[in-house]
């Protein structure tokens, strides 16, 4: 298929999005359309970490702290200095907290960007490990950002959080950097430089005799990825308008690996997929929760238990579908035609 | 056919704690020449490759190649500054087509970055459109080019070891090292895989340097040859000379016979 076929059907399929997107947002109710943006969100979140994770070999269990970073910074850049006033009961703000203030465009970036300097910054001494140490170490890094969130309040305001955040984010916002995370990262890997990624997740000795500065790649990986985590971070902050140091627990960065295993490590469109399959499964399993009545027998509801469900169903993918949904595969335009063309047959 | 000396090591000693697994290497390898590293298994032979490819810091001497001091310089510097390896088992990025393997190699002589695809600057396209174009090109050169879009990795085994060697000359090497190039070889491949190295001796401006085990190879095609055993070079000199040599026939065979070429 040719380059100019392709980037019709692109932007046929953001149209589509678009249109879709606008029904949505005058026919669904509030429900619905919270889940729309959880969508869009973990997306951008699971995108990220698969870049990190699935097409560079790092296993990263930083995510939960890249994503707190971001949105700590946005909400304070969005907050007028009235709430600020107002929410910093503990200790005062300080100066430069309490005035600063940006519109919801630079205050997403101004989120991804430190996100990607602190990234960069620990990523200096930390990806000098390998495999499993990785994993341990940016474990260590997302807890050591939530206790520092927990133990600044001239920054964080505490163990008390932010309420109020202004709620900017919304259908649009979202998937319109849903788009972008999407576009970038489907650029950096069809670049030569996603091949020197993929190269260095298969074998790293043979890259670096490749002439391949391996150091430096898992740098640049890590900081773009941690740069979109911070972005996520910073839209979930506005759309939930409220965050404190507990949401950022080690289970928000297992949500997200969840999304990306299933999808497949190695495979965007597997993680697309998986993104919008378990968020939507999340909320519709809250049924499970509820009181079951089985011939007259009232079985209480168990708080939880669609975690207990998701854990099984995760234990299923490892144990029958190593791969996950794609594997290393990718869903193209070409690929969904033959599928068609074989239907019609 | 002999020109200035392109790689010297000199009195170049890697220890592992207490194990001496090269001692005093001195090898003066020829510009434009192809020369041969022989010697029995755990002479140190892949050590001394390692080291040249900086992927061993020598314990003493130095390394120079082309009138640099390379000495301990990490891999992908030792790669920039024109040396180029395969290995014994061959380590080809077995999820990438044959292709990606190949431009792979190319992305060291790189200009323009992933900002600039993601951009879509004019620069990027035209050196993307070039660097495929070049590396097709690599790729007829070593019989692959029909297979450019496969797996690396559902390569046959022979095809794996030629689009290992593409990929090295994908850096622009001017020095290149092959790991038992012919290893699992059978005879009339071993003999096709001479040619092959002749040819692009030839076409790329190469010298060569091969560890082999296969003595037809090694007889017939390298012009120099050096020969370690326990990390010590106990002989060198060219092929009829090695042939010849008693010490060569004693570590390498035992005994009694001589080598068979």
């Amino acid at each position: 298929m040719r380059r100019g076929q392709t980037v019709i059907l692109n932007l046929v399929a953001v149209a589509a999005l678009g249109g879709f997107l606008w029904l949505a947002e005058g026919n669904f109710d509030g429900y619905k359309i919270q889940i729309l943006n959880l969508i869009a969100i973990n997306i951008i979140l699971a995108l990220s970490l698969n870049l990190i994770y699935g097409f560079t070999g790092l296993f990263s269990l930083g995510h939960a702290g890249f994503m707190a970073i971001g949105a700590y910074i946005c909400s304070i850049l969005i907050m007028t200095p009235d709430q600020k006033d107002m929410l910093f009961l503990l200790e005062p703000a300080y100066d430069w907290v309490q005035n600063a203030q940006a519109p919801f465009l630079v205050a997403v970036l101004a989120g991804g960007l430190v996100a990607a300097a602190i990234g960069a910054l620990v990523g200096f001494p930390l990806l000098r490990l390998g495999d499993d140490y990785l994993g341990i170490a940016t474990l260590g890094f997302a807890e050591i950002i939530r206790v520092l969130a927990n133990n600044f309040p001239r920054l964080t305001n505490g163990a008390l959080g932010f309420k109020g955040i202004p709620d900017y984010a919304n259908l649009w916002w979202n998937f319109g950097w849903c788009l972008v995370t999407l576009y970038v990262i489907v650029r950096l890997l069809k670049s030569n430089t996603g091949n020197v990624l993929k190269a260095i997740r298969d074998d790293e000795a043979a890259a670096r005799a490749m002439g391949v500065n391996v150091f430096r790649y898992k740098l640049l990986s890590f900081t773009v990825g941690a740069f979109f985590a911070g972005v996520g971070g910073a839209l979930l902050a506005s759309l939930l308008t409220t965050i404190d140091p507990k949401m950022f627990l080690f289970t928000l960065t297992f949500n997200i690996l969840m999304i990306v295993v299933a999808g497949g490590l190695g495979s965007l469109s597997g993680t697309v997929m998986a993104g919008i399959g378990i968020t939507v499964l999340l909320e519709w399993l809250r049924v499970v929760e509820n009181p079951v009545d089985i011939f007259g027998y009232e079985l209480p509801g168990v708080p939880g238990m669609r975690m207990v469900v998701f854990s099984l169903a995760l234990i299923m993918i490892i144990l029958f579908r190593r791969e996950g949904l794609m594997g290393m595969r990718e869903l193209h335009w070409q690929s969904l035609f033959k599928v068609f063309s074989r239907g019609r047959a | 056919m002999a020109g200035d000396v392109i790689l010297a090591t000199s009195d170049v000693t890697m220890r592992f704690g207490g194990l001496a697994a090269v001692t005093d290497l001195s090898l003066a390898v020829r510009r434009g020449t192809i020369a041969g590293l022989i010697g029995p298994n755990g002479a140190g032979k892949t050590t001394c490759f390692n080291m040249i490819t900086g992927f061993y810091k020598p314990t003493m001497g130095t390394i120079v190649f082309d009138g640099q001091e390379v000495t301990g310089l990490p891999p992908h510097k030792v790669c920039k500054a024109g040396i180029a390896r395969t290995f014994q088992n061959i380590r080809l990025f077995g999820n990438e087509t044959v292709l990606e393997n190949v431009m792979i190699g190319r992305h060291l002589r790189q200009k323009t970055s992933w900002i600039d695809a993601v951009l879509f600057t004019p620069g990027y396209l035209r050196e993307d459109k070039a660097m495929r174009a070049h590396c097709l090109e690599l790729l007829a050169a070593v019989g692959l080019a029909d297979l450019a879009d496969e797996q690396a990795s559902s390569l046959a085994y022979g095809a794996q070891r030629r689009l290992e060697i593409a990929r090295a000359l994908a850096t622009e090497p001017s020095f290149l090292l092959l790991d038992e190039p012919a290893a699992g070889m059978n005879p009339q491949e071993s003999e096709d895989l001479m040619g092959f190295v002749r040819t692009i001796r030839q076409d790329f401006d190469l010298t060569i340097l091969l560890i082999e085990h296969d003595m037809k190879v090694v007889m017939g095609i390298c012009e120099h040859i050096w020969v370690l055993d326990y990390g010590v070079t106990i002989a060198e000199g060219a092929p009829e000379a090695i042939r010849r040599d008693p010490k060569v026939i004693l570590a390498y065979l035992g005994e009694e016979g001589g080598l068979h070429a």
